[in-house]
């Protein structure tokens, strides 16, 4: 598989009253296509800052500092405003958490849709009109016509969030960010709308970054994973070596803090909580909670490398290890 | 509790009937009247009610009823058109300010302070006396003197309305910034706006018949509520009551409408504000 986003080395800075924010800092990943890239991490973590920059949508105080976003071929950090715009309607598109304040209250859902095909494709009211009920009716809204009337207070949470994402495809894009899409839906609903994701990403071809800070929606839906803390990636691989076989000592304590049934494993909160962002200390920023932490730890920034082919972490320990058992 | 809410809508129904009223005379005008207003008549000079001049007939035997009649054209013509300016000059620099912040709030603001630094009714009375007092002139001192209100409105709720998930996702589909203010978020501050309107309509009307009345509004012999009010003061003490009495009466009735229409409005849309004053 090819490698339809690269971003190195992004780094996303806020220029607060308190002092400087660093909110993202040198993350570095690829999404392929076709596939689903799940972004895990605890709240504040950075992820959907993230998310927002890849659509260079950072606004003031916040500013990209650094780094690169090659998206099928070209930097959108070097991208002209006008042409960032085409990307953002047309190639990558965007699922939010909350789909009843996402969308506008005083339009009627079907023409918040129907404008894009206008805007972007230059298509007739009555031709806009006749696509979204097709949107509507793929991402199985029953009596689209109706529904396409309505406004978004009428609607369910759940069907707000399939008028969301009957939106965000409706330009057909190459790769879908979805910030934690199912967050405040019902489970049985959530699941749908998963499974929903899943299968119009398959259907496309469009990659999918979702972001969540669900392990049990990672483990569902996503083919890799990447694990956020405190504005870096510290461990990313596939779902199935994430799950078993972590290696960082963060996504070992996230795997250990699903609540399990099935087997008697004793449930263990995260000690700590996300370090502060304002002006970080030099070194891992998961140092302070880190049962395993070195001196080193505290020094230099752990860089994140290749542990096994399509395994990358960014641990001192797990290097020290790695070192001591290759002799 | 219950009474009172009922007798306030009660209220404020009647006052929407009166501002109807008034407006369906004022377009009728010409067919409504019973006498041209600008007809003198030597035979009937300053006649008391009756059953041929109803609200009587003035020093030049005119018609009184005729004239607040045709008055009241002029003034909600030049309320509603100030208002209408005002209002689209306002949400225009308030969406600005508020939408892109930075240096053009600096300046819009600075601006409307600047206005604001200006009693709003020496404003108007400076603008008409430096530009002569044509209709065209009245209009724009009222627009002017009214662009803050809806300045400052516009910026508040776009400071709020572009905060909002809708609005980052209008961005996230590539919306230009201009489209995302007029589409996706200038609906969103209808509400608030139309109360305003409203009740800027009231004081519009004010400020045109305060202008007529010190002279520096509508010219005779175009009739006109405030300045037939100012012609007329001066036989209150000869006896000729009507002449005063009737086109301040139309004032105050069509000002009041306008207000409690307003304050309704604003109870319906805004729970919040119910019972504050």
């Amino acid at each position: 598989m090819t490698d339809l986003l690269e971003v190195r080395d992004l780094t996303v800075h806020f220029d607060t009253e308190d002092g400087l924010v660093e909110a993202v800092d040198g993350v570095t990943f690829n999404v392929r296509s076709g596939e689903i890239l799940g972004v895990v991490g605890e709240s504040g973590s950075g992820k959907s800052v993230t998310a927002l920059a890849l659509l260079r949508l950072i606004r003031p105080p916040g500013r990209i500092v650094q780094g690169a976003v090659r998206f099928e071929g070209t930097d959108l950090v070097g991208l002209s405003e006008d042409e960032m715009r085409a990307v953002r309607g047309t190639r990558i598109a965007m699922v939010f958490q909350s789909p009843r304040t996402a969308l506008n209250p005083v339009l009627p859902v079907g023409r918040q849709i129907s404008r894009l095909f206008e805007l972007h494709q230059g298509a007739s009211r009555a031709e806009g009109r006749a696509r979204t009920i097709g949107m509507l009716k793929l991402v199985g809204i029953s009596e689209p016509e109706r529904r396409a009337r309505q406004y978004a207070h009428q609607l369910s949470g759940g069907m707000c969030q399939r008028v969301m994402i009957a939106m965000a495809l409706a330009t057909s894009p190459r790769l879908l960010l979805a910030d934690e899409p199912t967050t405040g839906l019902d489970v049985s609903i959530a699941a749908q709308i998963l499974e929903l994701l899943r299968e119009l990403g398959r259907r496309t071809g469009a990659s999918i970054l979702l972001i969540t800070h669900d392990l049990g929606v990672v483990a569902e839906v996503c083919d890799r994973v990447a694990v956020m803390h405190a504005g870096q990636i510290v461990e990313v691989g596939t779902v199935r070596t994430i799950f078993a076989r972590p290696l960082h000592p963060y996504t070992q304590a996230l795997v250990r803090s699903i609540p399990r049934i099935d087997r008697d494993v004793t449930m263990e909160p995260i000690p700590g909580t996300v370090p502060s962002l304002l002006a970080p200390p030099p070194g891992c920023r998961y140092a302070d909670r880190c049962p395993r932490v070195l001196d080193v730890c505290r020094r230099d920034r752990p860089a994140l490398r290749a542990a096994t082919p399509n395994h990358d972490v960014a641990c001192h320990a797990v290097e020290v290890e790695d070192a001591t058992a290759r002799g | 509790m219950r009474w009172r809410r009922l007798t306030r809508n009660r209220l404020s129904f009647g006052a929407l009937c009166v501002i109807l009223a008034v407006t369906l005379t004022s377009l009728l005008a010409p067919w409504v009247a019973p006498y041209d207003p600008d007809n003198p008549d030597a035979e009937a000079t300053l006649v008391s009610v009756s059953m041929r001049h109803p609200l009587g007939t003035d020093v030049y035997g005119r018609d009184q009823l005729s004239r607040v009649i045709h008055a009241g054209r002029v003034d909600l013509l030049v309320a509603l058109s100030a208002t209408a300016i005002a209002l689209t000059l306002g949400s225009a620099l308030g969406a600005g300010a508020g939408y892109r912040g930075g240096w053009v709030d600096q300046l819009v603001m600075r601006g409307v302070d600047a206005v604001m630094a200006f009693p709003a009714f020496i404003l108007a009375m400076a603008i008409t006396a430096a530009l002569g007092n044509s209709i065209a002139n009245v209009v724009a001192a009222i627009a002017i003197t009214h662009v803050p209100i809806y300045t400052r409105l516009i910026r508040g709720e776009m400071l709020r309305v572009r905060e909002t998930e809708y609005a980052e996702a209008a961005r996230t589909v590539g919306n230009r910034p201009h489209q995302i203010v007029l589409y996706h978020l200038l609906p969103n501050c209808v509400p608030p706006l139309v109360v305003q309107a409203t009740l800027a309509m009231g004081f519009a009307i004010l400020t045109v018949a305060a202008l007529s009345f010190i002279g520096l509004g509508i010219q005779p012999p175009q009739s006109e509520w405030g300045q037939m009010t100012a012609e007329g003061a001066g036989y209150v003490v000869s006896g000729e009551w009507w002449l005063v009495l009737f086109p301040g009466f139309a004032i105050m009735l069509t000002v009041l409408a306008f207000n409690l229409v307003g304050d309704t409005l604003r109870d319906l849309l805004d729970p919040r504000m119910r019972g504050v004053r």
